[in-house]
């Protein structure tokens, strides 16, 4: 699919009240993060912290294509797919606080969200390895007759590790409703794609294991939400797993401990000049589907609800000493 | 052990494992039985055939050589709803899968702070023995039993093979079951009526008053052995069978060591940090106090298992040599 680039169409690219959808979807996402990387820096948020920033079109666009039923695996720089999916703001923020209020009550910080109530397992800091987990989720679905997909996201490094070949092998060879977004920003952490692989093209390697695979552009929310949702409808057509690689750009470091040695300044700068958010204003604006009015509004609705994130986190509790050995082994016999 | 007319029966371990697992897709749909060559091969030990006749190749699932994948899957498929059997063919390919058993089984529910618990059953070969060197000959079982948040399972009896697996389906944490392959061919008594087994108790497998002797899986019968011989020299060994290496059920053996003043712990895992060290550990810790001699333990040597059958015989923990060390730890005290 070509980017694209445009901003000067007069023909409404997506309908405004969805078009604003998007937008507010993308910003909540930005500001969350800025407010994370805020945090981390008044040490209220500690460990490793991936930011999502730049990415914002790829999981906002891929997840327009879900429903409540379906799964999400996520990796660790997934704060964005948890927020769009419906966890709230305060609880994953006080997760990455430690607090027992957190989605996973502490126990699992910024690279591991989880949530059951809207099927979120993860918060997965092993590269490649959401991967097997995603294909069972599937397998289980398939075996249950249930109609359901499963989602997996993971970077562009996860193509080097085995797990990744292992389980599209295993979707496409016994068709398994599993959506497989490769969120291509170029980097596994400061190796660039073309030190690492010797095929750079993803979406042709994913073909190579018989199912359908395409590339788009990831900085262009339209352009993934209507892949996402083709992939999505064949999926649940039963035509088996699909791959979409969206090629996209982090304009943070990969997490705080980055120095930024690998990448040039300039070539940051590039990738700003196609920020999903500001390039997604910018067409609505130009089709006249937004006002500065809307704009602010979304701002001030956003910065309304992270403050009350923050509030929220502050005001958690610590989970007492003496439950520390919970949650190794369940407290209940299964049914 | 007894058998009474009537009410046991005679099989082997392996057609144990075999009524096991027919049993559990028969009682739950949701359970099936997942891995390398289970199906048509009817596998590798031959512990599946004529299954994939029975239930067809949806629940019979022949997978690709992808140990990290398909134990990945069979984890998800714990998560979406589903009872899946595992079979790793062996313990030695679990190297292959030991991200998706210890970085994501085991931790799952610690990480979502309790919210998914991991049914799954991985069941893999273990052990040396039979000539088939070192890549084929590990015993991992005490390694995979240092990690929390996993449940670690050693049947060594027909029963427990029978037994423990529909309880490790029941249970809603991941557990592993080690089955040493040399008793797949081993026969042994089983009531007629048995049934589901628990999964957390050691048992005493033999009375004696001399010595303990704390062993589990293939060792068992070796520990068996040499406590027959012992017998008729007038040494009593009490022989303790672990059953499940984690978590460790330490109140049985203490007892025993309790009464018996000394203990051998008989393990086929190498010496330095093994399963061997961790209960020699307790026992300095609960029952010091009680003993007359210090700990001894008889491990395979610190050597990858080598192929000829005289240096893997030499190499494994024998009965020749627990019936030496045990004399030496009871000489002159008997």
């Amino acid at each position: 699919m070509t980017p694209r680039k445009s901003a000067k169409t007069t023909a409404a690219p997506v309908e405004r009240e969805h078009g604003l959808h998007l937008l507010r979807s993308m910003v909540r996402i930005r500001r969350f993060e800025d407010k994370c990387a805020e945090l981390y820096t008044a040490t209220k948020i500690r460990g490793f912290l991936h930011l999502y920033d730049g990415e914002e079109a790829v999981a906002v666009g891929v997840l327009e294509a879900l429903t409540a039923d379906d799964a999400v695996v996520a990796t660790y720089r997934e704060h964005g797919h948890a927020l769009v999916r419906g966890v709230a703001a305060g609880a994953i923020l006080a997760e990455m606080y430690g607090r027992q209020e957190g989605c996973s009550r502490g126990r699992g910080g910024s690279m591991h969200l989880f949530d059951a109530r809207t099927r979120f397992y993860g918060g997965n800091a092993i590269v490649g390895g959401g991967l097997p987990l995603a294909v069972g989720l599937a397998l289980a679905d398939t075996m249950q007759q249930k109609r359901r997909v499963t989602c997996c996201f993971f970077g562009d490094g996860a193509v080097a590790e085995g797990e990744f070949h292992e389980s599209l092998n295993l979707a496409a060879l016994w068709r398994l409703p599993v959506l497989f977004v490769c969120e291509n920003n170029l980097y596994a952490m400061g190796t660039a794609l073309r030190y690492a692989q010797a095929a750079t093209d993803l979406a042709a390697r994913a073909a190579s294991y018989g199912m359908a695979a395409a590339a788009v552009d990831g900085m262009d929310v339209l352009a993934v939400e209507a892949a996402a949702h083709q992939a999505a409808a064949a999926i649940r057509a039963g035509e088996g797993p699909q791959f979409l690689e969206c090629r996209t750009y982090r304009f943070r470091a990969h997490s705080m401990y980055d120095a930024e040695l690998y990448r040039t300044r300039a070539e940051v700068e590039q990738w700003k000049q196609r920020c999903p958010i500001a390039s997604f204003t910018e067409r609505l604006r130009g089709a006249g589907l937004v006002s500065d009015g809307d704009l602010e509004a979304i701002e001030a609705e956003v910065a309304r609800e992270i403050n009350e994130a923050v509030a929220f986190a502050e005001a958690g509790s610590l989970e007492p000493v003496e439950d520390l050995t919970r949650f190794v082994y369940s407290e209940r016999r299964l049914p | 052990m007894t058998t009474t007319a009537g009410t046991m029966r005679k099989l082997t371990y392996r057609e144990a494992v075999r009524e096991a697992i027919r049993e559990a897709m028969h009682k739950d749909e949701r359970v099936f039985l997942m891995g390398e060559d289970v199906g048509r091969y009817g596998g590798c030990f031959a512990v599946s055939k004529g299954l994939l006749e029975e239930f067809g190749p949806e629940r019979i699932r022949d997978t690709p050589l992808a140990e990290s994948g398909f134990t990945g899957a069979g984890i998800g498929a714990a998560l979406g709803g589903m009872r899946p059997i595992v079979e790793i063919m062996t313990g030695n390919f679990s190297l292959l899968a030991a991200d998706q058993i210890i970085n994501t089984a085991a931790v799952l529910l610690h990480m979502s702070g309790g919210q998914f618990n991991v049914p799954v059953v991985i069941r893999l070969a273990t052990g040396g023995g039979r000539q088939v060197a070192a890549q084929h000959s590990r015993s991992l079982e005490g390694w995979f039993a240092h990690i929390p948040g996993i449940k670690v399972l050693a049947p060594a009896t027909v029963n427990d093979a029978r037994g423990m697996l529909w309880t490790a389906l029941e249970d809603p944490d991941p557990v592993l079951i080690f089955e040493n392959s040399n008793l797949y061919n081993m026969e042994g008594p089983l009531a007629v009526e048995a049934g589901a087994v628990d999964i957390d108790r050691a048992r005493v497998r033999r009375d004696g008053r001399d010595i303990t002797i704390i062993s589990y899986g293939a060792s068992l019968f070796k520990a068996l052995e040499a406590a027959e011989i012992l017998a008729k020299d007038g040494i009593e060994v009490e022989v303790v069978d672990l059953r499940t290496l984690r978590p460790l059920d330490e109140a049985t053996f203490l007892a025993s060591v309790a009464r018996t003043h000394r203990a051998l712990v008989v393990d086929e895992g190498w010496r330095s940090g093994s399963l061997a060290a961790e209960i020699s550990a307790r026992i300095m810790e609960g029952a010091f106090y009680d003993l007359d001699a210090p700990v001894a333990r008889l491990c395979t040597a610190e050597v990858p298992l080598p192929y000829a059958k005289h240096l893997e015989e030499a190499a494994l923990p024998q009965v020749a040599g627990i019936v030496a060390l045990v004399k030496k730890m009871v000489g002159g005290h008997g």
